[in-house]
């Protein structure tokens, strides 16, 4: 009996102390969490020795767009999730006559050394006979690896259209892709895009200092605009575009777009008036 | 989204605990020096600006003039200084010195009520019906500041009440028709009246059809029903101390908007009041009476009915307020007193849902009120002195505390749109004072008075999202950070008495600072399809009023009785342009003939050309008119009963005409016969 006395003393204690303790600052009670709880698995690809992890924050397959990869891979032998791997990646779009690359961002680190974080842009969804495929190359316990997998890539189930590829006024082809909001609320939401262009198939840098305007509207509405939009201009931060997009009630936006590069000459989409309802660079959202 | 009503009903049915727990303990605290009991309104006739009879049939069987069963909308039209803005055959907004509700204070029976409407289809006065009132108490200026906080003035709205007399039962039965709108009216009324107990019961249904202008031309969209349910009862606990509860249940519904592009499917208020009343208090003080009311308004439009809509839209909005007041007056040899202490809490809720012609695409939805919970507590004073005989001074003041919060996550993100650095809460102190000097001089009484007060914007001028106004075309987007508008008022009147003569002259000015209007903002897009714009609820410098009028009475002989009125208004902002519902050179005229039983009325009345008129505000310039009526009544005993009979024809001649207050400039009502029965079982 004394020993149950003392045991629930210190459960109490600890108990107590956990529930003090500001959720950031005490490591030892997240040991145990699995940092990818809320995650969604896209896929596991299982290796002697190893496995490589991909997770997606809020998708269940990888689907057209704009599309954010957390990455860990996990030592079979020590259990543990592997840091310092050094990963770097190359999407390939087999087509019937042809291969090309796709826009992507480094492979970095998050704030959890173990876990990696990037974006690739697909363009076009998968079917039965164009795939798509990543190579992976990263070093685990010293040794260079590298891996191709085979990935399935579908249409949004909505059908919107959240990349845009298409051939600018200078000759040059770009992807231009929706990032933020996910989660469009009826305010002035801060916007994110990210802009690529065409160098080669396989190179798809990141375009810097351009500018691309919006004008959201509501096709079911009159075309109505929303107020104090802000366009988006490049950061070099995040190597992305931001701005404010003001949404001023739920239900189906089309954003209209031009973009416009250093010298402010317009390089694609029209102006939304009376007779023309919609530019020819858009994106499509719906809340 | 749907779910918001709910949720929000929830919340505000725990607040109202709350509110009602704390209603109860201030009053506690405050009631602790206080006491007798008269109509403390009723002491002050000189100082009110005009009484409006409204009643019971008991007490109206003998008045000329008026149709018995008219609506409120109809007596309040009556009043010199009162004009309806019309938007159908239902609802009027009142207008007084040419300001509408966010300038006036409209209270029930001392209670402070709030539309539901985002687009003003349901005036507080929409929430009550003749057969509840006794008065109407119409105050200018800052004399109706004992009501609330006012720039305009302030119309109180008295509930009939029994007397504590041994009367026992008594019961009546109403009934009218007018041709023109197909009208049908009825209504019952049964009260007990004993020594220590009264309870009266009456119950009103009106129902019609569309109206047709002058000339057969059918206005479509004008029908309404309406049925209102009310209670009032009354304790005395002993001599002195009373106990009331009062409760009305209105519903009006298939309400048609001539003027507007929507109809109203549903609009519900429900009023209820507990009150204590105490002829003396603590020895010192007289008429001590505390009251706690809550009231809910629920408003649904509707345009389903609508042919060539754009879009189908939802647009229910609620109004809910609980609040409390407390008042007493003093009196010694030659000051007479009042106190009073009051507050009030609502909440004002309104959204919109639109339904996209592409079935896939989702519902659109938006606040256009954004759950704003208003919480104002004031003190007034007043202090109505005595110089001697012939002379009298009147000062007041109220000081009050105006708080609004935006309660609603959603509509206050929404608001950030507009307003990124839009705070929560917005806390005001507003102020009134003022002064009345009156002198008698042998057949002549004069006065000049001056105040000075203040008001908060009203929920649509500080947090109004996208509220199309179907006047002027624009989409009206409030500022939460609007001035507090101001008024300073100047007025003088003259009165001469003489035998059968009587004879007035008034004039009084408004210097409006801070006057709150919508100003075009071309850097806004509008929400609307078909809208012209935005217009954003702006602070002007100034804006000015000036009202002036002449009333006369004459009694050439015995039972005859001829009045003539004439008013001239001007409104101007601070570019010198003109205001918009600003009333043009108008009159007023009857002969009215009563005897034994017999009473006949005869009615013309009319406006000159309007001048002054401002298109920006969507104003067209009405023509003159002149338009006559005729009324005539009969008393009749039925078995010892009272059955009293009126009939009348208005408009006559069947003029087609369109006023100023009249929305859109749709059509007023052409010939207009009507008969009304009541009978009355003592």
């Amino acid at each position: 009996m004394k020993t149950l006395k003392y045991i629930s003393l210190l459960l109490i204690t600890v108990l107590t102390f956990s529930s003090c303790s500001s959720n950031g600052d005490d490591e030892t009670t997240k040991v145990e969490e699995n940092p990818m709880e809320d995650f969604f698995l896209l896929k596991e690809l299982n290796y002697e020795g190893h496995s490589v992890e991909l997770y997606s924050e809020n998708k269940t397959q990888f689907e057209i767009g704009y599309t954010p990869i957390y990455i860990r891979i996990k030592d079979k032998v020590t259990e543990n999730y592997v840091e310092n791997a050094n990963i770097t990646w190359k999407p390939m779009m087999h087509m019937e006559a042809m291969q090309h690359s796709a826009p992507s961002s480094k492979v970095m680190a998050t704030d959890d050394p173990s876990i990696y974080k990037g974006y690739i842009v697909f363009q076009m969804p998968g079917n039965t006979t164009e795939y798509w495929d990543i190579t992976f190359n990263y070093t685990l316990n010293g040794e260079a690896i590298s891996k191709t997998e085979r990935i399935d890539v579908v249409s949004p189930s909505d059908g919107f259209k959240r990349v845009n590829t298409f051939m600018g006024n200078d000759d040059t082809r770009y992807v231009l892709a929706y990032v933020d909001p996910v989660a469009p609320e009826v305010t002035l939401n801060d916007m994110t895009a990210v802009l690529h262009k065409m160098e080669t198939m396989m190179e798809f840098p990141v375009v810097e200092n351009y500018t691309i305007e919006i004008d959201p509207r509501m096709p079911g509405m009159g075309n109505h605009t929303s107020p104090n939009n802000e366009d988006l201009t490049y950061s070099t931060q995040t190597s992305m575009y931001n701005g404010k997009l003001s949404l001023s009630m739920t239900g189906y936006w089309k954003i209209n777009m031009k973009l416009l590069n250093q010298d402010g000459e317009v390089l694609k989409g029209e102006d939304v008036t009376e007779d023309n309802p919609e530019s020819s660079l858009y994106f499509e959202i719906e809340f | 989204m749907k779910t918001y009503s709910n949720r929000l009903a929830m919340s505000m049915l725990s607040q109202k605990i709350i509110v009602f727990f704390c209603l109860v303990c201030l009053s506690g605290t405050v009631l602790q020096a206080q006491e007798k009991q008269i109509d403390s309104l009723g002491l002050l006739p000189v100082y009110l600006d005009e009484v409006l009879l409204i009643g019971h049939v008991k007490e109206l069987k003998y008045q000329t003039g008026q149709k018995p069963l008219a609506t409120l909308d109809e007596y309040l039209e009556g009043a010199q200084k009162v004009n309806m803005i019309k938007r159908g055959a239902y609802a009027w907004e009142p207008s007084l010195n040419n300001m509408t509700s966010e300038r006036l204070v409209v209270t029930i029976d001392g209670m402070q009520i709030f539309g539901a409407c985002t687009d003003k289809m349901d005036p507080v006065t929409s929430y009550v019906d003749v057969s509840n009132l006794k008065e109407a108490q119409i105050q200018s200026s800052q004399q109706g500041a004992v009501l609330g906080n006012t720039i305009g003035g302030g119309i109180n709205l008295t509930l009939h009440k029994n007397k504590f007399e041994n009367n026992g039962l008594t019961a009546t039965v109403e009934n009218a028709y007018e041709s023109n709108n197909n009208l049908r009216v009825i209504g019952a009324d049964v009260g007990f009246e004993g020594e220590r107990f009264y309870a009266n019961g009456d119950i009103m249904y009106r129902k019609a059809d569309n109206y047709y202008a002058g000339g057969g031309e059918e206005v479509e969209f004008s029908q309404y029903e309406k049925y209102n349910v009310s209670l009032n009862t009354g304790y005395k606990v002993e001599e002195g101390k009373r106990l009331l509860a009062t409760l009305i249940y209105d519903e009006a519904k298939d309400v048609g908007y001539p003027a507007l592009p929507m109809d109203v499917s549903l609009a519900r208020g429900i009023i209820s009041s507990i009150s204590w009343e105490q002829d003396t208090f603590l020895g010192v003080l007289t008429n001590w009476e505390t009251k706690g009311y809550y009231n809910y308004i629920k408003h649904v439009m509707d345009d389903t009915q609508r042919p060539d809509v754009a879009i189908h839209m939802d647009m229910p909005g609620w109004s809910e307020t609980v609040g409390f007041y407390s008042q007493a007056n003093y009196t010694n040899s030659n000051h007479f007193v009042t106190i009073k202490a009051d507050g009030y809490y609502n909440r004002s809720y309104a959204e919109m849902t639109m339904y996209p012609n592409n079935p896939n695409e989702e519902n659109m939805f938006m606040l256009t009120w954004p759950d704003v919970r208003t919480l104002n507590t004031g003190l007034y004073l007043e202090d109505l002195i005595s110089l001697n005989n012939k002379q009298s001074l009147l000062l007041s003041t109220r000081f009050g505390v105006h708080r609004n919060t935006v309660a609603d996550d959603f509509g206050f993100n929404s608001l950030k749109i507009f307003y990124p650095e839009i705070e929560r809460t917005n806390n005001r102190l507003l102020k009134s004072f003022s002064a009345q000097y009156k002198k008698d001089i042998h057949a002549f009484t004069v006065s000049v008075g001056g105040g000075y007060g203040e008001r908060a914007p009203s929920v649509s001028e500080g947090y109004g999202f996208y509220l199309f106004n179907s006047y002027d075309g624009f989409d009206y987007v409030g500022d939460p950070d609007l001035k507090t508008e101001a008024s300073v008022e100047a007025n003088t009147a003259v009165s001469f008495k003489k035998k059968n003569i009587e004879l007035k002259l008034e004039a009084n000015y408004f210097y409006l600072p801070n006057y709150i209007i919508g100003v075009v903002d071309s850097e806004f897009a509008p929400m609307t399809i078909g809208a012209q714009g935005v217009k954003i609820y702006t602070n002007l410098d100034h804006a000015q009023l000036f009202n002036t009028s002449i009333q006369t009475e004459w009694q050439p002989i015995n039972r005859l009785v001829v009045k003539a009125t004439a008013s001239w208004h001007r409104g101007t902002d601070s570019e010198d342009e003109n205001l918009p519902l600003i009333s043009p050179l108008a009159y007023k005229t009857s002969v009215s003939y009563s005897k034994s039983g017999y009473s006949g009325t005869v009615l013309v009345n009319g406006n000159a050309a309007q001048e002054n008129f401002n298109p920006t505000y969507g104003e067209m310039q009405t023509d003159a008119y002149t338009v006559v009526s005729a009324t005539f009544g009969k008393r009749f005993f039925v078995a010892g009963n009272n059955l009293y009979a009126k009939a009348g024809v208005e408009n006559i001649f069947d003029v087609n005409y369109t006023t100023f207050t009249d929305w859109n400039s749709i059509p007023r009502m052409g010939r207009n016969m009507f008969v009304t029965l009541s009978y009355s079982i003592n």
